[in-house]
């Protein structure tokens, strides 16, 4: 139909067009919303009109230059699509040019020259922040909240950058698209809402990426009243929205070809690392699987209702064998993270959650065997710390916020922890002070910084030489001391079971690997050399960051005990119940 | 082409019952109950093990005007009772078997949800299990009609 119209439509004009069923269909709701916002439009359009040929459904300009603009690209480059499809010579937007003008759009999106030769080949749909997503039209509504306010001045300074269209037109921009967005159907509000937020980016995938941020913000309002009535479990799932906005957004640009109606389903590197660390939690052995008891315990913790729970099982459970293997096991947690952030459940299970392809998609991570050591070592009633250890290993931090599952109270020390750790992390390259100062301090203080590295492995090779070389760094000492002992605590129970921290810090020196003896023979040529005022300074401040440690190691023990202290709570309570229940039978 | 599927519970009560809406269901529901006593009496006649799924298959309970039920038992004596039409006499014993065996694999992969409880009603009202269950009854009765 396209094709002979464009054809037919203008002799000399732009070539015919083959357009797929996808385009068709988008093309032609493009062009009717934009002929349907002329048909209210001012009297401007009206000698537009006369010039058309009758029975021919025009484009009126200005919702066309907003839909031009909304696909992102330079002005130039819009100024040189009208022309090409021909809108410019024949003096309006008619099916074909506009068809034409879509096509080139999206070749310019694509990275193609603007030239009829482009339009020739296969294309992706043009994206104008306005097509596409039933993710988009999903998170709709909240965004519709935005979207009436941030419109127009997002029209007025975008006026300018439109010129060179025809007199009529001009007029026209300036009085319809006040009008006609606003009028046009709800889906676009929100759509246009985005355009500022993606402001400075023009490629296709960068487009498609603000619109899942975006709503995920948006979302973040809806969501944060359920959050915020539940206390401090509640503000985990504030932190982990922001931090979905960040993995999501950052996972997006690494992924081409992503359908972004895939995208809620698709798992991050991060939460695939999250994942397998919980699964690991639950089952030291990430080749076999966890039983369906022990799954059912864990994931009721995400405080969801037993029937969704029951029906993310039947999506998750591929083989309907009651237990569920690593795969299985992260698409269940996926779609209870989906869930707990407000997205409903799919029908089927989504394609890049099965478990074929999540086992081709990310090869099993490579951990080293002392870290396995440690997890087979460990008793579930660690699992916390563990958690602990492992999100604090992970790049992006708040992740591991969300699972609310396996912490409810500790999240704010882990936080705190964490945000320590980053801190400690780049600062690893500085010798650690209180070797100089010669002073007991430093061999407890100096082993925790390999800890740190050897979980990351990244750093593990960089360390034992910089701690040989022994830099002089006084000025940074004490904040890197400080820091350095807060993720001494995190570190330990990686190796072994939870211990206070003066325990810990003596274990800690066999548990280094090479640089521990090579620190502490580095550390007793410098004691020597300090004055003692400092001595004395230095001694003051570790013996303060000690007691410090000591406080946070003892206040996280705290939470978690007092976590164990709730669960067993409330299975005795369940056990109750489900004594009362079988009473009355067995008397029957 | 099965006209009602019902499960029933080791205790005789319904875990599932669903019958084509077109009629009465009222009806259906009756015949089901009134077919378990000749489950019942067909169990205590068999011997004690039943391994074999040629005795787990029941074969024809009773034929009335209309219809005809068939009944099939698990080794945890839960029943399977489906009602067919009688004039589909196209219907033969191996399909109504295969039927059975469906129906049973499904049931078994609903139990292997760690979330329900047996004895809990198959459901699929809510976002919960029983999805594929129901999904699969579905397309039995749909199918052969």
């Amino acid at each position: 139909m396209e094709a002979a119209a464009a054809g037919g439509g203008c002799g000399s004009g732009p070539p015919p067009l083959l357009l797929s069923e996808g385009e068709q269909q988008c093309y032609s709701e493009l062009f009717a919303r934009c002929a349907g916002a002329a048909g209210g439009g001012p009297g401007p359009g009206a000698p537009e009109a006369s010039r058309v040929a009758p029975g021919t459904v025009t484009a009126a300009a200005g919702p066309v230059a907003d839909l031009f603009r909304a696909s992102q690209l330079p002005a130039e480059t819009l100024h040189q699509i009208t022309e090409l499809c021909g809108a410019k010579r024949v003096g309006y937007f008619g099916p074909t040019q506009f068809y034409v003008a879509l096509k080139l759009i999206a070749a310019a999106q694509s990275g193609l020259p603007v030239r009829i030769e482009s339009i020739k080949c296969e294309l992706p749909l043009p994206r104008f922040m306005m097509s596409k997503n039933d993710g988009e039209i999903r998170f709709g509504n909240p965004a519709e909240l935005h979207g009436t306010k941030v419109q127009i001045p997002y029209l007025t300074t975008e006026k300018n950058s439109f010129k060179r269209m025809d007199d009529e037109d001009k007029q026209q921009e300036t009085q319809s698209p006040t009008m006609s967005p606003l009028a046009s159907p709800p889906s676009s509000p929100p759509h246009y809402q985005r355009v500022p937020l993606s402001h400075g980016y023009s490629k296709l995938r960068s487009s498609a990426e603000q619109m899942h941020p975006a709503p995920y913000e948006a979302r973040q309002p809806l969501v944060q009243p359920e959050g915020s009535s539940s206390g401090g479990p509640g503000t985990k799932p504030l932190r982990h929205q922001t931090s979905l906005i960040r993995s999501f957004s950052v996972e997006r640009e690494l992924q081409d070809n992503s359908s972004y109606l895939d995208e809620p389903w698709r798992i991050t590197e991060e939460q695939r690392e999250y994942y397998v660390n919980q699964f690991r939690s639950l089952q030291p052995d990430p080749s076999s699987f966890i039983s369906g008891s022990v799954a059912k315990n864990f994931f009721t913790k995400s405080k969801l209702s037993i029937p969704e729970l029951s029906y993310i099982w039947e999506l998750s459970d591929a083989d309907c064998d009651g237990a569920l293997t690593l795969p299985e096991f992260c698409a269940a947690f996926h779609l209870i993270v989906a869930r707990k952030n407000g997205y409903p459940l799919p029908e089927g299970l989504p394609p890049t959650l099965q478990p074929e392809y999540l086992q081709a998609a990310f090869p099993k991570p490579k951990w080293d065997c002392q870290l396995f050591d440690s997890y087979s070592e460990s008793l579930p009633a660690n699992q916390q710390p563990r958690d602990l250890n492992r999100m604090e290993k992970t790049s992006v931090k708040d992740t591991a916020d969300l699972p609310v599952p396996t912490q409810d109270v500790t999240g704010d020390d882990k936080q705190v922890l964490k945000s320590t750790v980053n801190e400690a992390l780049p600062k690893d390259v500085s010798e650690d002070p209180a070797t100089k100062s010669g002073l007991l301090p430093p061999p407890p203080a100096l082993p925790p910084r390999p800890c740190p590295s050897q979980s990351e492995q990244v750093l593990e090779a960089e360390l034992p030489p910089q701690l040989s070389r022994a830099p002089s760094q006084a000025a940074e000492s004490s904040p890197s001391k400080k820091d350095v002992p807060y993720s001494q605590p995190p570190s330990k129970p990686i190796r072994r079971k939870f211990r206070p921290e003066n325990q810990a810090t003596e274990n800690q020196e066999p548990s280094t690997v090479g640089s521990g003896p090579a620190s502490a023979a580095t550390v007793k040529p410098h004691p020597t050399v300090q004055k003692q005022s400092s001595k004395q300074k230095k001694a003051i401040q570790t013996a303060i960051r000690k007691n410090k440690e000591a406080n946070a190691v003892l206040a996280r023990l705290n939470s978690e005990l007092q976590q164990q202290l709730k669960e067993v709570h409330q299975e005795r309570i369940a056990l109750e119940n489900q004594l009362e229940q079988l009473r009355p039978v067995t008397v029957l | 082409m099965a006209v009602c599927v019902a499960v029933i519970a080791k205790e005789n009560y319904p875990l599932y019952i669903r019958s084509t809406p077109t009629e009465n269901e009222l009806k259906f529901h009756y015949m089901v109950h009134t077919s378990l006593d000749v489950v019942d009496e067909k169990i205590s006649a068999m011997g004690k093990a039943l391994v074999d799924q040629r005795e787990l298959y029941l074969g024809l309970l009773y034929p009335t005007e209309d219809y005809k039920v068939y009944g099939y038992v698990t080794n945890s004596k839960v029943k399977f009772v489906m009602v067919v039409d009688s004039s589909n006499t196209a219907l033969r014993d191996n399909e109504i078997r295969s039927m059975f065996r469906k129906l049973h694999n499904s049931y078994t992969d609903v139990m292997c949800n760690p979330f329900y409880n047996p004895g809990d009603r198959i459901q699929s009202r809510f976002v919960s299990l029983g999805r594929a269950f129901d999904n699969m009854v579905t397309s039995m009765m749909i199918q052969v009609c």
